[in-house]
């Protein structure tokens, strides 16, 4: 029988979903029936909502990939592969035929996720196979000008989201006179709801060194450091075996593939602050210090780390390098806009049907990302708004849905591009509370260095808090619109600077919600709970008392097979009565 | 067995003279004591030359440093977006009412478990997610928490 590759998904979103059990399996049945099944890892290939995956493929038979694989169905996929009797209810991708998700990854273009899911990003070789650290070979033989007009011409922009030009930056750092200079990968991706970052170190750990060691050569450095979160256990754990592997083969260390270029790379593990992806604080991070961000200029290019020369770049920036190196700056070009050129990588969460993680083009709109790739939202409800750019950006209304992704069309709604994180939310989503949310994730992560980033997002929390709890005043929005001015003139950082615009871009297109509740103490989308009321509808109460044994408060009375009432001075608004409710006799409004 | 303060100078030791050195050795520390004492970190202080100040103002910065005793199983609830719009907070009520912590406290009486929320653990497509030790759990409903946390009691 011919031999097939079974290569199972065991990134931290398929190890969540159960890959474990499901390698166990595989490892058992293989050996013992003695089937000709060679057993891979890879790590995420982007469908998390999938997970766990197997992919399954031969010689002579077309690759297929299953979706939800539990440890029972392992022998039944493994054995009728193998017969060609395949009998399996979640065929997600097929080489040759329709399957449900051939059109997800047809809408993609991957550069930065290449690898991800398809090598062991534990094995260098893999890495090699796949023409990895052929681009450092090829960047060895080039001077370091022309590595950097390379990467200028390809108009790489930052992908940590500001979006500035990377060949520019590289530039910068190059044209200081220092006898040590620093590169560093900002790898401390703490978005809430987004994980490009932990996919890319995870899946492919490689890409990102064999970029790390390109800048280092361009810039004239011998030393880097990845600062990663230490919420990325796994992640970090790549890195680690991925730095003895390359040092191992003469990637890193001194005499680089016989060149006299030396180059080392330690990895710092952050310790839980929000506010060292901002770069100057990283650096204080680094140093052993408390992360706070310090006065620009200096800008880090003339005086980072330890007061040498640095440049930081994040983990897709780093990702994309050696891709730029081998294609060249036209192929790069290819796709994209003309000012922002390349594709961005997306993590797709909240309401949306195929959440993960996504790949595409720079230039596509925002509908075509959530309804073409991400399959439109979960349940069918109605779109309301997407999140971009995490606790930075700002909530798009479905009016905008037009809007193409590049940093200057998104930049135009109020949002950023940020990292990438995209929260899809639906009409059960409240944005005022989802203003609160990110003001009260800023406000804890404010390092409170400058007093307007301090007190001025708790004043900002305190309204929106009172606001979801149905004691808004009249004057709290332009109370909120004073406050955010004024916190991003009188922010030194990024994270001041950013923190109001998830009040700004909801104010600007759902004031109505914020007026609601204020004025009518109603939340629309039925989610602030302390607006709710819950009642009875005696026509559809057949009084079987579920709700009653389940009320918490005890605030439900009545009779046996006779209508219940609720008495709202009691109610906790909890909402148990109305999920137990198997008659819909109970409203929320 | 070995005596933990020999444990202690030991990385101390290999510390002494990196630069940068303040928050491995702290996280090489707690990892070891489970907690960073106040003793402890005086005794940090004076053996590397590093004012108590400094010491305890990046061991209050970082979110990850505890300064109290902590559960033998830390349980992080993920509090972020798409966790949040998942319904995170019945999830975290859920946990906290199966191990019968009162308002303020988050280590159980009896040390096995600390609660903690955390910013996002960056498995938005599994929301809500938990993480006991290295362990992620998914797609989480308020019904599912006693079974797995049951799992770590024994």
């Amino acid at each position: 029988m011919e031999k097939i590759i079974a290569k199972l998904g065991l990134g931290s979103c398929g190890v969540a979903a159960g890959a474990g059990e499901v390698w166990t399996e595989l490892e058992k049945v293989i050996s013992e029936n003695k089937l000709p099944v060679q057993l891979e890892k890879t790590a995420c290939i982007g469908m998390c909502f999938e997970e766990p995956v197997l992919e399954l493929s031969g010689k002579c038979k077309p690759g297929v990939m299953l979706g939800k694989v539990t440890p029972a169905d392992v022998k039944g996929v493994l054995e009728g592969y193998l017969l060609d009797k395949l009998d399996y209810q979640n065929i997600i991708l097929h080489e040759h035929k329709p399957a449900v998700h051939n059109e997800l990854i047809a809408n993609q273009q991957r550069i930065v996720l290449r690898n991800c899911g398809k090598i062991d990003p534990e094995s260098l070789e893999d890495y090699e196979a796949a023409g990895g650290y052929q681009a450092l070979r090829k960047a060895l033989k080039m001077l370091p000008l022309e590595i950097i007009e390379m990467v200028k011409a390809s108009g790489l922009r930052g992908r940590g989201g500001a979006g500035f030009s990377t060949g520019m930056k590289w530039q910068f750092a190059h044209s200081a006179r220092n006898d040590k200079k620093y590169v560093v990968c900002n790898a401390d991706e703490g978005d809430p709801g987004a994980f490009m970052d932990r996919s890319t170190l995870e899946g492919d750990p490689h890409s990102i060194i064999e970029g790390m060691i390109i800048g280092a050569y361009a810039i004239g450095s011998d030393e880097g450091y990845l600062y990663v979160r230490a919420e990325y256990p796994m992640a970090i754990k790549h890195l680690k075996k991925a730095l003895i592997d390359a040092e191992a083969k003469g990637y890193l260390g001194n005499g680089i593939l016989g060149t006299k270029f030396n180059f080392e790379l330690h990895i710092k593990e952050g310790a839980g602050a929000f506010v060292c992806g901002e770069e100057t604080a990283l650096m204080q991070s680094i140093e052993g210090k408390r992360g706070m961000p310090t006065i620009r200029p200096p800008f880090p290019a003339e005086s980072g780390l330890w007061g040498k020369p640095t440049n930081i770049n994040n983990v897709e920036t780093w990702a994309n390098i050696a891709w730029i190196i081998t294609h060249g700056a036209d192929a790069f070009r290819q796709f994209g806009t003309e000012k922002s050129p390349g594709t961005k990588v997306f993590a797709l969460a909240g309401k949306i049907k195929n959440s993960g993680l996504i790949e595409v083009p720079m230039g596509m709109t925002l509908h075509d990302v959530i309804y073409k790739v991400g399959g439109g939202i979960r349940n069918d409800r109605q779109f309301k708004g997407v999140q971009l750019g995490g606790p930075s950006g700002g909530c798009v209304p479905a009016s905008l849905l037009d809007t193409t992704v590049d940093y200057d069309s998104i930049n135009k709604t109020g949002a950023i591009m940020g990292s990438g994180g995209m929260v899809v939310m639906d009409e059960d989503t409240c944005m005022v509370d989802i203003a609160r949310f990110f003001l009260n994730f800023t406000q804890n992560e404010s390092c409170g260095k400058c007093t307007f980033c301090r007190i001025g997002t708790r004043r900002m929390l305190e309204i929106l808090t009172r606001i979801t709890e149905g004691k808004g005043e009249d004057g709290d929005i332009e109370k909120l619109e004073e406050l955010a001015v004024n916190i991003i003139k009188g922010s030194l950082c990024g994270l001041g600077q950013t923190a109001p615009n998830p009040v700004l871009t909801t104010l600007r297109y759902f004031r109505d919600e914020y007026i609601a509740h204020i004025r009518d103490k109603k939340c629309p989308a039925h989610s602030c709970s302390a607006l709710l009321t819950y009642t009875i509808v005696p026509d559809k109460c057949v009084g079987c008392t579920l709700c009653a044994r389940n009320c918490p408060a005890y605030c439900i009375s009545g009779e046996v097979k006779k209508p219940h009432v609720i008495d709202q001075s009691k109610c906790i608004k909890c909402g148990a009565c109305f999920t137990n409710c198997k008659f819909n006799a109970i409203i929320k409004d | 067995m070995q005596n933990p303060k020999q444990e202690l100078d030991a990385i101390l030791t290999r510390f002494k003279g990196r630069h940068g050195a303040l928050i491995p050795l702290l996280q090489e520390v707690q990892q070891l004591e489970g907690f960073l004492e106040q003793d402890t970190l005086r005794y940090i202080s004076e053996q590397m030359n590093i004012p108590a100040a400094e010491i305890f103002g990046v061991a209050t910065f970082y979110s990850m440093f505890r300064l109290k005793p902590q559960g033998r199983h830390v349980i992080r609830v993920c509090k972020g977006t798409a966790c949040h719009v998942s319904g995170a907070n019945t999830i975290l009520g859920a946990v906290r009412e199966n191990l019968k912590l009162g308002a303020k406290e988050d280590t159980t009486a009896d040390g096995l478990f600390t609660v903690m929320e955390v910013a996002c653990l960056g498995c938005c497509s599994l929301a809500p997610v938990i993480m006991i030790g290295d362990q992620t759990f998914g797609k989480l409903t308020p019904e599912k928490i006693s079974g797995i946390l049951d799992k770590f009691r024994k």
